[in-house]
């Protein structure tokens, strides 16, 4: 017997994942993921490109449809096919690397149409709520812009307050500073921060190694479809105890310094 | 002369293009200039007489109605269009069901569909459609309008990033209101151009109402200029319905144009 709408009140972790597998066709790209995330923590997920950290994301709030396994979310089984699938990502903000606001709408317009469709705020309330979540952003100048008229940072920040405008249990980010030029970069990352800590439960995939050490409580690595090893931030950023790991993090962190022998080994089969 | 042509730049080989259809359309115009045999050619097709004769019915009432009957299954059409896109874009029966109606619709003359609602229709179901066999026959023509829109606005729709659908559904939208609000009004927008082409395809079209007979009141353009043409005995009629055509076909040709350059991202 599975829960079908989302608990709100509960303090068990919001998000739990077993055995989660995940196919496109023939290509295993999830093989077997285990992952719990408690209340208010922080977890950034990092690896290499086509590790399977943004399909990882994807299945939590079900965009893509596990193939095998459980995800737990908000106390959901979202892969049970007759769960309020709409009801619990109401309560779950996802931000894209390539923001997605609606173009058609003005930044305001983008925080209020869930609000007013989704949750049946009134005008009024939908509107102050916005108005609060884009102050809060740092955008208070600049609620009446279509989102073209806006930079990639604050396109984004405008996405953040999308999210949270829905008053969030949990927030889910794919690279949201990937697109983003060098300079604009921080601003969406002071904004995270600020989130995180308000004790917001966050899962983050990023390739900001500074944002996973200083914000996020743990740090994942996932490479080839598994999680090769995870812990605490600080430790696996400091000191990873994988080779896959080390290798990885040498080259994000110096991508200046690659050396043949040790790409050889980045491939396990 | 092809290594030249061929060696241009794009716009160069369009500008020459350009350039050799007015040559052809100059050489033309002058033939027509040595052959013709004029008095007979401004009695036959310009005769003010006529002219005056069918002033002002060809415009309050021929060009109104082939406007009404315009505008009136454009905006029919179109509802239907948007509804037949949404169902085959969702697929299940709803959009098998879409697929064959707008395959049917698109696959027989227009002149048939618009004959049939006209008189089958009516018959065969024991229906009354307000306007009699000319409202009849809008109908018909509506039916087409949808057939062909709706695969102008799916593929607008298909356009739309797959983002967009995420980030809504993401917020908890479901996929009715994911459609509604968020994916039609920029797939609508994308379409902009080839919907006003479908106007003036449909404009044009409007003639073929002629079929469905019509009083006096009720007259289109064609069929008002047709009926003129034969108690006249002269073509004047007929110019004076093509020369209405391009007044409204020529600007928004022009307009489609345009959009096309104003919509364009690339640009
Ligand atoms: N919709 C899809 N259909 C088919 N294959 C897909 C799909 N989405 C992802 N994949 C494949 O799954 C693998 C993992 O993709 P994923 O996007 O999860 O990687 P990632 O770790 O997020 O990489 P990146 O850092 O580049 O974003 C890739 O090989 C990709 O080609
Ligand atoms: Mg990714």
């Amino acid at each position: 017997m599975s829960t079908l709408t989302p608990d709100l009140e509960s303090s068990a972790p919001p998000v739990v994942i077993t055995g989660l597998h995940k196919s496109f066709g023939d290509n295993e790209v999830l093989k077997g993921i285990d992952l719990t995330v408690e209340q208010g923590e922080v977890v950034c997920v990092i690896g290499p490109s086509g590790s399977g950290k943004s399909t990882l994301l994807r299945c939590v709030n079900l965009l893509e449809k596990p193939t095998a396994g459980s995800v737990r979310l908000l106390g959901a089984e979202m892969t049970d096919p007759d769960v309020e699938l709409n009801q619990v990502r109401t309560h779950v903000g996802m931000v894209f690397q390539s923001f997605n606001l609606f173009p058609n709408m003005t930044a305001l317009g983008n925080c209020m149409i869930a609000q007013r469709q989704v949750l049946k705020r009134s005008k009024a309330e939908a509107l102050e709520i916005a108005t609060r979540n884009l102050e809060l952003v740092g955008l208070s100048d600049r609620m009446d812009y279509n989102p073209a008229k806006l930079s990639g940072g604050q396109q984004q920040r405008v996405a953040i307050a999308r999210a949270l405008s829905m008053d969030p249990k949990v927030m889910l980010f794919d690279e949201p500073t990937a697109a983003l030029d060098p300079e604009l970069v921080g601003d969406v990352l002071a904004v995270m921060r600020d989130l995180a800590e308000a004790g917001m439960t966050m899962m983050v995939v990023t390739h900001e190694m500074s944002f996973a050490r200083d914000v996020s409580d743990r740090t994942i690595f996932m490479d080839g479809g598994v999680i090769v090893e995870e812990g605490p931030s600080i430790d696996l950023i400091s000191a990873p105890q994988e080779k896959r790991t080390q290798v990885f993090l040498k080259r994000v962190l110096d991508p200046t310094h690659i050396e043949d022998s040790e790409l050889g080994e980045t491939e396990p089969d | 002369m092809v290594a030249l042509l061929s060696s241009l730049k794009p716009t160069a080989r369009q500008r020459v293009g350009r350039l050799s259809s007015y040559l052809v359309g100059i050489i033309f115009i002058v033939l027509v200039i040595v052959v013709a045999d004029w008095p007979t050619i401004a009695k036959q097709f310009a005769n003010p007489e006529v002219a005056a004769k069918m002033w002002p019915g060809i415009v309050t009432i021929a060009l109104r109605n082939t406007l009404l009957y315009t505008i009136a299954s454009f905006i029919l059409g179109s509802l239907l269009g948007i509804l037949l896109a949404v169902l085959k874009v969702a697929g299940g029966p709803l959009g098998w069901f879409a697929i064959g109606f707008i395959e049917l619709f698109r696959g027989i003359p227009a002149l048939l569909t618009i004959f049939a609602f006209a008189f089958v229709v009516p018959i065969a179901f024991n229906v009354q459609v307000p306007g009699g066999a000319v409202g009849a026959g809008i109908l018909g023509l509506t039916v087409v309008t949808g057939a062909y829109t709706a695969e102008i606005i799916r593929s607008g729709i298909e356009a739309v990033s797959p983002g967009q659908r995420e980030a809504a559904r993401s917020l908890g939208m479901t996929s009715g209101q994911t459609m509604f609000w968020i994916i039609l009004p920029q797939g609508l927008r994308i379409v902009i151009p080839p919907m006003t082409n479908e106007f003036v395809m449909l404009l044009k079209d409007s003639s073929l109402l002629f079929i469905a007979g019509a009083t006096v009141q009720s007259k289109e353009l064609t069929t008002f200029a047709r009926d003129s043409l034969s108690q006249t005995a002269n073509a004047t009629p007929l110019m004076m319905a093509a020369l209405l055509y391009l007044l409204v076909t020529l600007p928004l040709t022009w307009l489609v144009g345009r959009l096309e350059k104003r919509l364009d991202p690339k640009r």
